[in-house]
């Protein structure tokens, strides 16, 4: 579409190509994930894959590595069209991945994580000696201090994150997949990665890099590769391109996600004081962090992974108890009350993973919408079918859920659709303040753009409204103020004038490279 | 793939719902199959005497299998029905044998009715201390029921001191006769026992159908994250749901001393089992969030009407067990054919 879309493969003087993608597409029924990519890794080199939340990265990566396989298109290894049966069969051709969600048994020790299906086996049964040497090696070569015999779970999550990163080298692979590897790393941490990966390289190990961190990233690659909506959108060298470009690419310029609405801002709706969030292991996910929304506002969260946004929205929704600091919802203290409490008073949580904390899979769209305000019409035991089936209807027309009625199985829904259930539940309990984690998560730009009508009419009716996101360009939809989190903490606030780089280059560490 | 998309989409369809009309009604089916077999091997099967008898022995079950259901949807197991069910039994049979209060030197002989509300009590604390320990003190299900049930029974052997009160028929002269008409009355015909189950399946099935409450069990049974999330209070739904299952049980407990005329501690030995047995072949999930009392209900009598039917027939008791055991496992076969197809489905 772009001029700078140009086939790789059409590249002079491109080093060895050892994997390639050729057309690649990928679908799951009607949503497509991949619309036919092209894409090159070179011996010995980074290429790094940019790309928002559902660019289509990690299904890219997925089929690289064998997990899943293409619709059509096909992968060129060593020149040689191949088909991977599944990842084993992708590792023993020395491609490895990894996963940006760590898959390590939490009750098995380092050592038995790292040989976890492909143990030593001496003369009597499995040779432990051999294996805790290896991963002695290993993590000398990481400089991680950790005893190969720690279970997993008594490790930090960065810790975890190295480890994971030994068992990918610990194959000899020859392409090195790596899905968000620094997203829990500390900034020693990944500077430790870099070097490792530096010195893969010069072994003629070949990386594929994924990263939302833009100047990390930036630090380490050799190549860039954008994706955007399952399109490959540019592909350049590192020496032609820079931050700014990456993010037109990945953004794209007529993205547009709807504008502030001129509502009323009223009085502040939700106040949140000097609020701290422990984990289990006392450090603070939420550090005092302090925050105002009104009636009519809408607020933007924006932050890595990590930063502490989910910590900060499942707290003031009452799944997590707050250490310290208050919760003021209209001027009334709401830290002691339970969930069904707050929401009574108005304060809803959209959650993040609407599978896993949004919908009820064995119900139907009709009940899942009304679940969260069934109290309402229940008058003594039994409740108001007529009532229930006219906030169904008016629910469904009012967050225009594509279905084919109320009683339709949760699971026929389109992730968007599900999404509008999910924030249609929420709304059907009338609330005065509204907070949706990563409501734009996993679905197409349609739904999205659907979804921020919603919010921006909610707001025009009075309604305080505190989303989170990871990606810019949905800060600069919306939201009347955007603030940027960054672990625990709020480092920056920004009205709607702002920019991506401005509110990019608050949300992270900077890496000396 | 043969017929994907193209011109026989409504062959397929009247296909598909056939095979789903028989996996959706196999408890009903099977249940017919098992009068329609047994009916024709025995004259005896297939007269309105024999329904009634029958009936009456699946209300114990039936009750049983009603609580199980209500703990099975909330994704929960409850082992503990049994021992609830003899605890219940004998603790009517010791108040119907008497209170001696030793400080007031006078023996309380409470009346029938006091007894049965006493009764329940006792099952619905024991039900309650279940859910406590599963919702408080997040103690998984299988475990806390199995401690339960083995206590439950213990604390039933302990007040009888292992033996079985005989006489629960009451006597006039202390006011407290009139035990006996659970297990004996029959109202227009009906077994009390049969009028029993029936109005609990109706106030079950009313709650789980038309109630926020039924709402709430099948939501925190199918994601109790979401549904905590969308405001269910999911810990007491819990604790309500054991304190039925446990109340239910003394039910069973009553009309089954009730019926005996006695009351013995190891009354309702492995009665849960059946209860399990019941709620996964009338379909529900033992996942949970999926199930209904219609289909329970069902299931109960597959599995009553089979063993009676085994013995009106003389097939030995040993067989019984093997048939019984063969049923559960088709009926469990074919809930997985189920959901797996409702999965795939959308």
């Amino acid at each position: 579409m772009t001029p700078e879309n140009a086939p790789p493969a059409t590249e002079p003087n491109a080093r060895e190509v050892v994997l390639a993608a050729r057309n690649v597409a990928k679908s799951y029924g009607s949503v497509h994930a991949l619309k036919g990519v092209n894409f090159d890794i070179h011996r010995g080199q980074v290429t790094t894959l940019f790309g928002e939340n559902g660019a289509g990265k990690s299904t890219l990566m997925k089929i690289l590595s064998g997990v899943i396989q293409p619709s059509t298109g096909e992968i060129i290894l060593d020149g040689q069209p191949v088909s991977f049966a599944n990842a084993n069969d992708a590792r023993d051709r020395g491609i490895s991945i990894i996963h940006q969600e760590l898959s390590l048994a939490p009750n098995m020790s380092v050592r038995d994580n790292i040989f976890m299906g492909r143990e030593i086996i001496g003369a009597t049964g499995v040779d432990f000696a051999e294996e805790e040497r290896q991963v002695r090696r290993l993590l000398t070569e990481l400089e991680e201090d950790i005893d190969p015999l720690t279970p997993v779970e008594e490790l930090r999550l960065g810790q975890q994150q190295i480890v994971e990163i030994a068992r990918a080298l610990s194959v000899d692979s020859r392409i090195l997949i790596m899905d968000e590897p620094t997203s829990a790393l500390s900034a020693s941490e990944v500077e430790v990665l870099f070097k490792v990966i530096r010195d893969l390289t010069a072994k003629g190990v070949s990386i594929v890099y994924i990263s939302h961190h833009l100047e990390e990233a930036l630090t380490i690659t050799d190549h860039a590769v954008v994706l955007r909506d399952g399109n490959m959108t540019a592909y350049a060298p590192r020496a032609e391109i820079d931050l700014e470009w990456i993010v037109r690419n990945m953004v794209g310029e007529n993205y547009d996600l709807g504008s502030p609405p001129d509502s009323d801002q009223g009085e502040v709706a939700l106040s949140i004081r000097n609020l701290s969030v422990p984990d289990p292991a006392g450090f603070k996910l939420v550090d005092r962090l302090s925050l105002d929304v009104r009636a009519g506002e809408i607020v933007c969260i924006y932050g890595l992974m990590g930063a502490g946004r989910t910590e900060l929205l499942e707290t003031c929704a009452g799944r997590l108890r707050a250490s310290a600091g208050e919760i003021v919802l209209e001027g009334r203290e709401v830290s002691s009350l339970s969930i069904a409490e707050r929401i009574a008073r108005g304060l809803a949580l959209v959650p993040e993973d609407r599978q896993r904390d949004g919908l009820v899979q064995t119900m139907s769209v009709g009940q899942n919408l009304s679940l969260a305000s069934i109290a309402r019409f229940t008058k003594g035991f039994i409740t108001q079918r007529g009532a229930e089936k006219r906030l169904i209807a008016d629910t469904i027309r009012e967050v225009t859920v594509k279905t084919s009625g109320g009683s339709a199985a949760i699971g026929s829904l389109s992730g968007g659709n599900q999404q509008k259930v999910v924030i249609g539940k929420i709304l059907a309990t009338r609330p005065r303040v509204i907070m949706l984690d990563e409501p734009s998560r996993g679905i197409d730009i349609g739904a999205k753009a659907e979804v921020f009508r919603l919010l921006a009419e909610g707001a025009r009716q009075g309604l305080a409204v505190l989303y989170s996101t990871s990606e810019v360009s949905e800060c600069l939809s919306i939201a009347h103020r955007i603030i940027v989190m960054h672990k625990g903490r709020i480092t920056a606030e920004f009205d709607s004038t702002v920019t991506k780089e401005q509110i990019m280059a608050a949300s992270g560490e900077s890496v000396a490279a | 793939m043969t017929e994907t998309t193209a011109a026989t989409p409504k062959k397929k369809n009247s296909g598909f719902s056939l095979g789903h009309l028989l996996l959706e009604g196999r408890a009903f089916l099977a249940l017919i199959a098992i009068i329609a077999v047994f009916s024709y091997y025995s004259p005896n099967y297939f007269t309105v005497s024999n329904f009634l008898i029958m009936s009456s022995q699946v209300a114990i079950y039936g009750i049983l299998s009603i609580g199980m259901l209500l703990v099975i949807l909330n994704g929960g197991i409850d082992l503990s029905v049994g021992s609830i069910l003899a605890l219940a039994g004998v603790c009517a049979g010791a108040m119907m044998q008497g209170i001696t209060l030793d400080a007031a030197g006078v023996i309380l002989y409470p009346p029938v009715w006091a007894v049965v509300v006493l009764t329940l009590c006792v099952g619905a604390a024991v039900g309650a201390l279940n859910g406590v320990l599963i919702a408080i003190f997040k103690v998984p299900p299988f475990v806390a029921t199995l401690g339960v049930m083995y206590v439950a029974r213990g604390v039933a052997l302990l007040m009888t001191n292992g033996l079985t009160y005989n006489n629960l028929r009451g006597k006039a002269e202390f006011g407290n006769t009139g035990f006996s008409w659970l297990g004996f009355n029959r109202l227009w015909g009906i077994p009390i026992s049969v009028i029993v189950l029936a109005t609990v399946a109706i106030l079950a099935g009313l709650m789980l159908s038309r109630s926020a409450f039924g709402r709430w069990l099948y939501a925190s049974g199918g994601n109790e994250r979401a549904a905590e999330l969308s405001g269910v209070p999911v810990r007491r739904v819990k604790i309500v749901v054991y304190t039925l299952s446990g109340m239910l049980s003394a039910v069973a407990g009553l009309v089954l001393a009730s019926q005996l005329t006695s009351a013995g501690p190891t009354a309702g030995t492995t009665y849960e089992l059946t209860a399990i047995a019941a709620v996964v072949i009338g379909g529900a999930a033992l996942t949970g969030g999926r199930g209904n009392v219609r289909g329970t209900m069902l299931g109960a009598f597959v599995i009553g009407f089979l063993s009676a039917g085994l013995v009106i027939v003389g097939v030995s008791s040993y067989w019984q067990t093997v048939f019984t055991g063969a049923v559960i496992v088709l009926a469990v076969l074919m809930n997985s054919l189920q959901y797996g197809r409702g999965g795939r489905k959308s």
